[in-house]
C-alpha cells in the first residue's frame, strides 16, 4: 500500500495537535519546550510531504531552515531554562511570573 | 578691489580678538586696529578718486564676490559697489572712523579690554563698510544688523557699569523693532518688481539682474493720500523702510535708545552714534530715493517726523546735564533735520548735512570725551567749568565743532544746515501744502535757534565761568549733595586731581576734525553764496551725488536742475578740506547744463541764508547771556525728564507687554494650555497603560493559550471566507 499525502498530514496534525496540548497542559518548562520542538517537526513533516507532493524542492528548503531555526532556538531556549532553574530551583513555569503586576 | 575696503577691518579684529588677547600689548593692538582702517580708508580713497573711480564716472565701481542666494528668481549676491553715494560715505566713514580709532588708543589706555574694544570696533568698520557697499537690500541688512550688534557690544562695554547692560538691551530691541519694518519693505520691494517682471532687490543693474530701484523708478508714482500707506504699492515700501531707518537713525517714536547708548565709551558715541552707524537711515532712504519720490505720501510722514524729531530733542537737550548726553539729543535733532531734508525731496542736501554732522559731531563727542578723560571720568556739567585754562586745545577744537553745529557762516554746519532749510522752504514737487512747508521751515529755524543756545550753554558751563571741580565749587555744593551721593572721601580723593590736556594720540584727531568742522562745507557752497563772491556758479557735492540720487519725475518738478549730469570739472576733495571754489582752469560757460536760479529766487536764498546766520547769533547770544552768569541755571523739570517719554512707553508698552507676558503667555498660556496638554496626554497615556497592564497576567501558559486562540481565529477565518479572500487575489 502506497503511502498518500493525506496519511502524512494527518500524521503531521497529530504531531502537531499534541504538540499544542503539551504546551498547553505541561508545567514543566522541558516538557513544554520539547512540544515546541514537536510541533515544529509536525509543520516540518507537511512541508516535506508537499514537496514531494509537488516534485518541489522549496519545500525541502524550508525544512532546512525551520530546523536551522529549531537548533538556534533550543541553545537560546535551554540557556534560559537552566538560567531560570539557577535563579528558582524549580522548572515549573508557573513560579515564573515575576513579571506580573 | 572693494572687497579691501570691507575686509581689512574684518582681519583686524580677527587679529586683535586671536592674538591681542594674548598678546595684551596696547601698542600691538592700537597698531592694527588703526592700521586696518587705515588701509581700507587708502583703498576707499583711492577708488573713489583714480581717474574713473566711484566719484567721477557714472557707472559705479563692482564688485562680485559670489552668487550668494539664488532661489527661483530670487537673486541676492554678496557683491560691493561703490557709485557716488557709497563713494562719499565710504570716504567719510573710513576717515572719521580712522581718527576715531586713533583717539580711542588713547581714551582706552589702561582699560582691560582693550583688546576687545579694537576687535569690536574694527567689526563695526566691517559691517558699516558692508552696510554702505552692499549692493542689494539684502546684503545692506547684513551690515545693517552688524552695526546693530556692535552697537550693542560696544553700548555694553563697561560690563562693571549697572547702566551699561540694560542700554545695549534697550538699543538691540527698539532697533529690532525697525528691522522689522525693513524686511517687510524689502519683501514687498521684491513681491513688487516680481509683478513688473524683474524680481530683483539689488541696487544697480548687474549681468542677469535688473535694478529694483530702476524698476520701481519706471513706475508712476502713486499720488498723495493717506490710503496708500496701506496699499500695498510703493507707498508701503517707503513707509515700511522708513520704519526701519527710524529705528537705526533714532527718530521718533524709536529714539530713546540713542540717549541711554551714552553709557558706551566716548570714542564709541562719537564713531556710532554719531557719526556713522545712525546715519544709516540717512543713507538707505537716499539710496531708495527712486522708490520715496514715487511715494509723496511717505515723503510727508518722513518730512513731518523729522522735523518733529528735530525740535523735539532740541528741547531736551536744551536741560541736559550730562556732556554726553546733550551731545545725544542734539545728534537726534541733527538727524532730524536730516529726515527733514529727505522728506521734501532734498537727499543730497541730506547727505551733505550727514557729511558735515559726521565732522562736527565726531570732533564734539571726541572733545568730550577729552574733557571726560581730563575731568576723571566725571561727565557732569555742573561739575566743571572753566577748563578752558586746563584744555587749551579741547577748547579751541571744540569751539570749531560749536560753531559749526550752531551754523555759523564758514564753518561746516552752516551750509548743510542752511541748504536743508532752503530746499524745506521752497519744497513744492512733493505735494507739500506750501503753507506746511513754510510750518516745517519754521520749525527747523527754532530748532536751528534752540541749537544754538543748547550748544552755547554746554560749551559756557564747560569752558567757561568759575571751576566747580573740587574744593572751588561753592555753589553747586547744593547740587553735589543733591545728585552726587558720594561720600565726603570721594569728593577729596576727587580734589587731588586736576584736569589736564589729554595725549597727542586725542588732540590730533581732534585738531583734524576741527580743521574739517571748520572748512568741510566749503565742498557745497550754494550758488547763491559763492556767486557773492564771484565764484563757481555750482554746488559741487550737488553735482557729485546728482547721478545718484533719483528725484521727482520731471513733470512736476521745478528743481530739475540737479538730475542732469554735468561732470565737466574733477570733484574736489570732500573731506581733505581744500576749499573748493575757484578752481584751476575751470571755465564758467561749463555749466551750461546746469539751469541758472533766477535773480528772484537767489535773493529769497540769501535773504533766507541771513536769517539763519541771525538765528544762529542770537541763539549763542541767549545762551552765553543765560548760562555765562548763571551755568546752574535750573531748567524745566519738564525738558529734564526728558518729556516723560521712557516713563510713558514703560506705561504704555513695556508694562503692559511684560504683564501680558507674564499674566497671559506665562500664567494662562504657558501652564494652562502648554502644560495642560502635555499634562493631559501624559496622564492618559499612564491611566491607559494602568489598565492596559491587567492582559499581563504573568502565566506561561496562558500566553500560549492566547496564542493558539488568535491563530485558531485566523485560521477559522480563513477557513470559511479566505477561500473568496484568495480568489480575489489571484484574479
Amino acid at each position: 500500500m502506497v503511502p498518500q499525502l493525506s496519511w502524512y498530514l494527518a500524521l503531521s496534525a497529530v504531531l502537531f495537535t499534541i504538540g499544542v496540548v503539551g504546551v498547553m497542559i505541561k508545567r514543566n518548562v522541558i516538557s513544554m519546550f520539547m512540544c515546541i520542538e514537536l510541533m515544529l517537526n509536525a509543520v516540518n513533516l507537511t512541508f516535506v510531504a508537499f514537496s514531494s507532493f509537488f516534485r518541489d524542492v522549496s519545500g525541502q528548503l524550508f525544512v532546512f531552515i525551520v530546523m536551522t531555526v529549531a537548533a538556534a532556538e533550543a541553545a537560546v531556549g535551554l540557556g534560559i531554562i537552566i538560567a531560570i532553574f539557577r535563579s528558582r530551583e524549580s522548572l515549573d513555569v508557573d513560579d515564573a511570573s515575576t513579571l506580573k503586576l | 578691489m572693494l572687497r579691501y575696503i570691507i575686509f581689512a577691518p574684518l582681519a583686524g579684529a580677527l587679529i586683535n580678538w586671536l592674538v591681542g588677547r594674548r598678546l595684551r600689548d596696547e601698542r600691538f593692538i592700537g597698531i592694527v586696529a588703526c592700521g586696518s582702517v587705515g588701509l581700507s580708508t587708502i583703498i576707499g580713497f583711492y577708488l573713489a578718486f583714480k581717474s574713473a573711480g566711484a566719484l567721477r564716472s557714472t557707472q559705479p565701481v563692482l564688485d562680485h564676490l559670489w552668487t550668494w542666494i539664488q532661489v527661483g528668481s530670487f537673486r541676492a549676491d554678496f557683491g560691493l559697489a561703490m557709485d557716488r553715494l557709497s563713494g562719499v560715505y565710504v570716504c567719510f566713514i573710513t576717515f572719521v572712523g580712522f581718527l576715531i580709532h586713533v583717539f580711542a588708543t588713547g581714551y582706552m589706555h589702561g582699560d582691560r579690554g582693550y583688546y576687545r574694544f579694537f576687535a569690536y570696533l574694527n567689526l563695526f568698520m566691517f559691517a558699516m563698510l558692508t552696510l554702505v557697499l552692499g549692493d542689494n537690500f539684502l546684503l545692506m541688512f547684513v551690515g545693517w544688523e552688524g552695526v546693530g550688534l556692535c552697537s550693542y557690544l560696544l553700548i555694553g562695554y563697561y560690563l562693571d557699569k549697572a547702566e551699561a547692560a540694560p542700554a545695549a538691551k534697550k538699543a538691540f530691541i527698539a532697533n529690532r523693532v525697525g528691522d522689522w519694518g525693513f524686511v517687510m519693505g524689502m519683501l514687498l520691494l521684491f513681491w513688487m518688481t516680481s509683478g513688473a517682471g524683474a524680481p530683483s532687490i539689488s541696487f544697480f543693474d548687474k549681468p542677469g539682474l535688473t535694478s529694483a530701484l530702476a524698476t520701481i523708478a519706471h513706475m508712476t508714482p502713486e499720488p498723495f493720500a493717506w490710503h496708500y500707506l496701506w496699499y500695498g504699492g510703493i507707498t508701503s515700501i517707503a513707509i515700511l523702510l522708513f520704519i526701519g531707518a527710524t529705528g537705526k537713525s533714532a527718530q521718533i517714536p524709536l529714539y530713546v535708545w540713542l540717549p541711554d547708548a551714552m553709557a558706551g565709551p566716548t570714542p564709541v558715541s562719537a564713531l556710532i552714534h554719531a557719526a556713522t552707524m545712525v546715519t544709516a537711515g540717512v543713507y538707505m532712504l537716499a539710496r531708495c530715493s527712486a522708490i520715496f519720490t514715487h511715494a509723496p505720501t511717505a515723503m510727508f510722514i518722513v518730512a513731518i517726523i523729522g522735523a518733529a524729531t528735530a525740535l523735539f530733542a532740541a528741547t531736551i537737550g536744551l536741560a541736559q546735564n550730562d556732556i554726553k548726553k546733550v551731545l545725544a539729543y542734539s545728534t537726534i535733532s541733527q538727524l532730524g533735520y536730516m529726515f527733514l531734508a529727505c522728506g521734501v525731496g532734498a537727499f543730497i542736501a541730506a547727505i551733505f548735512h550727514v557729511m558735515t554732522h559726521a565732522f562736527f559731531k565726531a570732533q564734539l563727542f571726541l572733545g568730550s570725551g577729552s574733557v571726560i578723560h581730563g575731568m576723571h571720568h566725571e561727565q557732569d556739567m555742573r561739575r566743571m567749568g572753566g577748563l578752558r585754562k586746563y584744555m587749551p586745545i579741547t577748547w579751541l577744537t571744540m569751539c570749531c565743532g560749536w560753531l559749526a553745529i550752531c551754523g555759523v557762516p564758514i564753518w561746516a554746519g552752516f551750509f548743510s544746515k542752511d541748504e536743508i532749510l532752503w530746499k524745506v522752504w521752497v519744497a513744492g514737487p512733493f505735494s507739500i501744502p506750501a503753507g506746511d512747508a513754510k510750518a516745517l521751515w519754521f520749525v527747523g529755524i527754532v530748532t536751528a535757534l534752540l541749537t544754538a543756545v543748547y550748544m552755547t550753554r554746554l560749551m559756557v558751563m564747560t569752558f567757561w565761568g568759575r571751576e566747580r571741580f573740587g574744593a572751588g565749587g561753592a555753589d553747586d555744593a547744593r547740587h553735589q549733595v543733591e545728585h552726587d551721593g558720594h561720600s565726603a572721601e570721594a569728593v577729596s580723593a576727587h580734589d587731588s586731581h586736576t584736569p589736564h590736556e589729554s595725549p597727542w594720540s586725542m588732540t590730533i584727531p581732534l585738531i583734524v576734525l576741527a580743521v574739517l568742522s571748520t572748512v568741510g562745507g566749503l565742498v557745497g557752497v550754494p550758488y547763491a553764496i559763492s556767486s557773492l563772491a564771484g565764484g563757481h556758479p555750482q554746488n559741487y557735492f550737488e553735482e557729485i551725488l546728482a547721478p545718484s540720487i533719483s528725484t521727482v519725475p520731471a513733470n512736476e518738478a521745478p528743481e530739475t536742475s540737479t538730475t542732469k549730469l554735468n561732470l565737466l570739472s574733477p570733484p574736489p576733495e570732500p573731506i581733505d578740506g581744500k576749499p573748493a571754489i575757484a578752481p584751476v582752469g575751470e571755465a564758467p560757460g561749463s555749466a551750461t547744463t546746469h539751469e541758472t536760479p533766477s535773480p528772484q529766487e537767489i535773493n529769497e536764498e540769501r535773504l533766507l541764508a541771513l536769517v539763519s546766520v541771525l538765528i544762529a547769533l542770537s541763539g549763542i547770544g541767549i545762551g552765553w547771556f543765560m548760562f555765562e552768569r548763571r551755568p546752574l541755571r535750573a531748567m524745566p523739570g519738564l525738558l529734564e525728564n526728558k518729556y516723560y517719554v521712557d516713563e510713558i512707553y514703560d506705561v504704555a508698552i513695556i508694562n503692559p507687554i511684560e504683564a501680558g507676558s507674564r499674566e497671559g503667555l506665562w500664567k494662562i498660556f504657558d501652564v494652562g494650555v502648554i502644560d495642560g496638554i502635555i499634562h493631559t496626554l501624559g496622564g492618559a497615556v499612564v491611566r491607559a497603560g494602568r489598565t492596559i497592564r491587567y492582559l499581563q497576567f504573568g502565566f506561561v501558559r496562558g500566553y500560549a493559550a492566547i496564542i493558539l486562540a488568535g491563530a485558531l481565529i485566523l485560521i477559522g477565518y480563513f477557513a470559511y471566507s479566505g477561500a473568496h479572500v484568495l480568489r480575489f487575489l489571484v484574479k
